[in-house]
């Protein structure tokens, strides 16, 4: 009981203090709102001040990040889009909390089903962003967004996602998944590659 | 414990012939005991046979068949396999005797399955409901009760797919709530039970309370449910004369969210989210553990890379438990904020390797059957490295110089809320509570999984068993867990991360399945029942907080109530854990 | 703040005076301190709740919006953050919390189980949203929201403070502050204002239960 494990304690914190005027002289002027200031605040010699100043900045948030799903289309050259969905119901079926409903289209002459989602809808309000939608989904058709700030004043209005509010481009899915657009778009080139040839040689 | 001879390969069933059999069942292990001889049997099986640690105790529903059936693990605190036993009952008139005369730990989880399975059991001290309040219809885990939102027995639900037109579920309820209620019923009749059995049972030991000639008065405090220092909503009932606590019964159930029932309609694969949000503050070894007990079941192995991934990931799970777990006691012992704040900044950094690699900070949901989702993204490694062998070392040093030797943590913690090794072991306490009252028992050790028995570290030990050693062991095992990451991040092979294709319909066979898994927070086991079918029959979590929480009154007697925020603290729970 | 969001309560101002009224300047500064120094109640229901912990801990930094007096009374308290699954046997604290705070007080649902249920909605103990009990300001999606996501939250509710005025507020006219009725624990959870409901349904089931009795007696299968 002589006191000195707190000294030593007080020690602790006046060195972080000290330090964080330290750090921001260090840095003068470019510790804050810039990409290298952020990178250094989540890095291993982060010292000082730690806050990211959301929403003037913003922690960059990593390409495996997951938030609620989206439906990815393609545009063609004449402007047109089409879904890479085909409703075959995996990732419905997958599903944990069961938040994702399909209709599946179905030609009206024949009445066979067509391989584009007539309706697809996600809760948002039960969806636990688990991601085995994108994970499952063979057709590379849904996948994990990167959009957080989604908060509303009612959700009854807002928060079952339609197929329409879930669209999104396939350039954006490039730009928030580079890596993963790449892997993917290499392996799917491959099948069709393949599923070229095999046709070309069932022809010949 | 005892100083004896200890029986060790004793065949049950041929020293107590016509009361106990083997478990002759497909995929099943143990014994089935009549139910009238358990209690002899489970006093050879401890005293003589040396099973003095009761890890679990469920029940499970056999519907069709009509019977319950009470299962039992059994351990050796010097390490080993489980011995496991059974007792089966008739559903309409379901009695087992109760275990709490022997395993004292066996308390809350006898009366969680009385409460969500109806098992009653005979000799229970304190037999209420648990998890839900005394008054609710019906035993829910039973097969044939049905939620008021039930749609179908096992996922997918046809309604979502190929015709899935939405609907809110609550629009087909004639409330418009997740409510339902039995026939004749009339709500102005009832009269609400306004916790009567647990203040009744409180009363019971106020009147029995010995007189010391003094005159004094005893008064009956309730802390919580929204209390700032009970690490959630967990409520404790005290009984004080003065300031001292003579009896003190946890109250919780109000975070319980359904695993079980939820587990046993998903599939075996949607199980696998749902288990990051038990203990929410470590998710990657509740995947750990649940991918054990199904990968059992279906007898298949993780690749090498995955099995090194899996270590690293539950490592760094243990070390931001820890120091979220000294932070908050920290806060509850009046250092507001300080040390919290400087223990969050460290674990924000491994929360960005979890984000980076399994794509959600705290729900990492990366663990698969026979391997791991997906493989180190660039710069992870790198990452990973830096924080185990540069930043980790370097931050815990600080936080041990800043607070071991603070004399006022010391005064607070030292000599309080001791919990004896006799005692914790026969509260079946886990993890650092177990550990701090100086019995070195570390599943990593004594009943190794996955490659833990490659790996050089100690099993920490401290031996006071007072709230400041419960705090040491902490610091301990964060620097055993730097130390494992350390050789495993170093040895780290490159490799497939997964056995065979990913696929979305496992297929497991019928049988039973216990895995377990040292988590941050104790003995973390999952026993799952499969017969077959894509859904498990059933789904049990034998959670740390909630069975550690048992010793919590023999802790706090006779402590000064302010005491008893710091005890609740040194034992670490989590409520998504305890209630479930 | 612009212009257009200073004029946007429902009422006219002439364009000639418009920007000199000075009802507008006095809503301004009223809403301007209310919203900077919003007090969220120190209460944490479940995963959400570590997701607040660390919004308000040094990486994101809640204090920077002025919320860091997190007061573990409702007494206190300007905000309700539900922070995680509503359980049935927790609902009527949560009541008992919303009645006792103050007005001007506000409650923002955390996550995919407060707004909604979540994951867990088909479950026997939760509660399918906690706007089925008390009204809900803000709604967050996510499961759990990342301390980012909370704060965009509770930007959003600072610009719901920033769209209110004086002349409306709820909290200075004179039939204010309804009390909720607290839930009961039945054997299932009870509204007090449905109890009638309650017996009809109840009635009503036992009904179909017994002709569905005397039909199984009647056709034995």
């Amino acid at each position: 009981m002589d006191g000195l494990g707190i000294l030593k304690g007080l020690g602790v914190t006046l060195r972080r203090f000290v330090g964080t005027y330290v750090d921001d002289i260090k840095w003068l002027g470019r510790r804050y709102f810039t990409e290298d200031g952020i990178r250094h605040r989540m890095s291993k010699d982060a010292s000082g001040v730690f806050t990211v100043q959301y929403p003037e900045e913003k922690l960059p948030v990593p390409e495996e990040f997951r938030f609620i799903p989206f439906l990815v289309y393609e545009e063609k050259e004449d402007g047109s889009i089409f879904h890479r969905c085909t409703s075959c119901g995996i990732c419905a079926k997958v599903c944990p909390p069961q938040c994702i409903w399909i209709v599946r289209t179905t030609d009206p002459k024949t009445g066979r089903p067509v391989p584009e989602p007539a309706e697809f809808y996600i809760d948002v309000d039960i969806c636990m962003n688990c991601g085995y939608c994108a994970e499952y989904c063979p057709f590379d058709a849904i996948k994990m967004d990167h959009d957080y700030e989604l908060s509303v004043y009612d959700r009854h209005t807002h928060n079952i996602y339609n197929k329409e509010k879930l669209s999104k481009p396939l350039s954006y899915y490039a730009s928030i998944r580079p890596t993963n657009y790449q892997r993917e778009e290499a392996i799917r080139a491959e099948a069709e590659a393949a599923k070229a040839a095999k046709k070309a040689s069932a022809e010949g | 414990m005892m100083e004896q001879a200890i029986l060790t390969d004793v065949d049950l069933a041929e020293k107590f012939p016509q009361k106990v059999k083997r478990d002759e069942r497909k995929g099943y292990e143990g014994y089935l005991v009549d139910a009238d001889a358990f209690l002899q049997v489970a006093q050879f099986v401890r005293d003589e046979m040396g099973y003095d640690y009761l890890s679990s105790v469920t029940g499970v529903d056999y519907f069709p068949e009509n019977y319950l059936e009470s299962v039992y693990h059994f351990y050796r605190t010097t390490g080993g396999p489980a011995l496991v036993l059974k007792v089966q009952t008739p559903r309409d008139n379901a009695v087992v005797p109760s275990l709490v005369p022997l395993y004292p730990g066996a308390e809350f989880q006898e009366r969680e399955a009385w409460d969500l399975l109806g098992i009653r059991y005979e000799g229970h001290p304190d037999l209420r409901r648990i998890l839900m309040w005394e008054g609710f219809a019906g035993h829910p885990l039973r097969k044939d009760w049905r939620e008021p939102y039930y749609e179908e027995d096992g996922k997918p639900f046809k309604s979502r797919w190929p015709d899935g037109h939405v609907y809110r579920i609550e629009d087909k309820n004639p409330f418009h709530k997740n409510v339902d209620y039995p026939a004749d019923f009339d709500p102005d009749q009832w009269a609400p039970d306004n916790d009567a059995s647990l203040y009744a049972s409180l009363k019971k030991i106020q009147s029995s309370l010995s007189d010391s000639g003094l005159k004094t008065d005893t008064v009956i405090v309730n802390m919580g449910p929204q209390h700032p220092s009970t690490h959630g909503v967990f409520r404790m009932v005290v009984l004080l004369e003065g300031e001292t606590i003579r009896a003190l019964k946890p109250v919780m159930g109000y975070l319980h969210r359904n695993h079980e029932k939820i587990g046993e309609r998903n599939t075996f694969l949607m199980n696998m989210p749902f288990t990051d949000r038990l203990d929410y503050l470590s998710s990657m070894s509740n995947n750990f553990g649940y991918a054990l007990a199904v990968e059992k079941l279906m007898g298949i192995q993780p690749p090498e890379r995955a099995e090194y991934l899996r270590v690293i990931m539950a490592e760094f799970t243990r070390i931001s438990n820890h120091l979220f777990a000294i932070g908050s006691l920290l806060n509850d012992l009046g250092a507001y904020f300080t040390p919290m704040l400087y223990a969050i900044e460290e674990r924000e950094l491994i929360l960005d390797i979890f984000e980076a690699v399994a794509g959600s900070r705290m729900m990492c949901n990366y663990f698969r059957f026979g391997g791991v989702a997906r493989d180190l993204p660039e710069g992870v490694y790198e990452k990973m490295r830096d924080l185990a062998y540069e930043r980790l070392p370097r931050r815990i040093d600080e936080l041990d110089l800043y607070l071991t030797n603070n004399e006022i943590i010391r005064a607070r913690c030292e000599g309080v809320g001791v919990l004896t090794a006799e005692d914790a072991i026969a509260f079946s306490a886990s993890g650092p509570l177990l550990r701090a009252s100086g019995v070195p028992y570390d599943i990593r050790r004594a009943d190794p999984y996955s490659i833990y028995d490659r790996f050089e570290f100690d099993v920490a030990v401290r031996y006071h068993g007072d709230v400041y050693d419960r705090y040491l062991i902490r610091m301990d095992e964060i620097r055993q867990s730097i130390r494992i990451l350390q050789q495993a991040i170093r040895d780290l092979p490159e490799g497939p991360i997964q056995s065979g294709k990913p696929q979305y319909q496992v297929r497991v066979p019928a049988g039973e399945a216990y895995g377990r898994v040292e988590a941050p927070k104790g003995e973390l086991g999952y026993y799952v029942v499969s017969n077959g079918k894509p859904n498990p029959w059933r789904y049990h979590v034998r959670a740390p907080s909630f069975v550690n929480i048992t010793a919590l009154e023999t802790m706090a007697k006779g402590n000064k109530v302010a005491d008893s925020v710091a005890i609740l603290g040194s034992i670490d729970i989590v409520l998504g854990e305890l209630d479930r | 703040m612009t212009n257009d969001e200073l004029n946007q309560p429902g009422y006219e101002i002439p364009p000639e005076i418009k920007n000199q009224v000075a009802i507008t300047t006095i809503d301004r500064i009223y809403n301007w301190s209310r919203r900077s120094s919003i007090w969220p109640m120190m209460f944490g229901l479940a995963c959400c709740a570590i997701e607040m912990i660390c919004t308000a801990a040094s990486r994101f930094d809640f204090a920077r919006f002025g919320m860091e007096v997190m007061r573990p009374s409702p007494r206190q308290a300007d905000l309700l953050l539900v922070s995680g699954t509503v359980t049935k046997k927790m609902v009527p604290q949560i009541v008992r919390l919303y009645n006792q705070m103050p007005e001007p007080k506000y409650v923002v649902a955390m996550g995919a189980c407060a707004s909604g249920g979540g994951p867990f909605k088909e479950g026997y103990n939760v509660v399918s949203g906690i706007d089925n009990y008390i009204p809900v300001d803000v709604y967050i999606p996510g499961c759990p929201p990342t301390p980012q996501a909370l704060l965009h939250g509770l930007i959003t509710l600072q610009k719901k403070i920033d769209n209110q005025t004086l002349r409306e507020a709820r909290w200075y006219k004179k039939d204010v502050s309804e009390v909720i009725p607290v839930p009961v624990l039945g054997p299932d959870i009870m509204d007090p204002r449905e109890y009638e409901l309650i017996r009809q349904y109840s009635q009503q089931k036992s009904a179909t239960t017994v002709s569905e009795a005397l039909e199984g007696e009647s056709n034995p299968v």
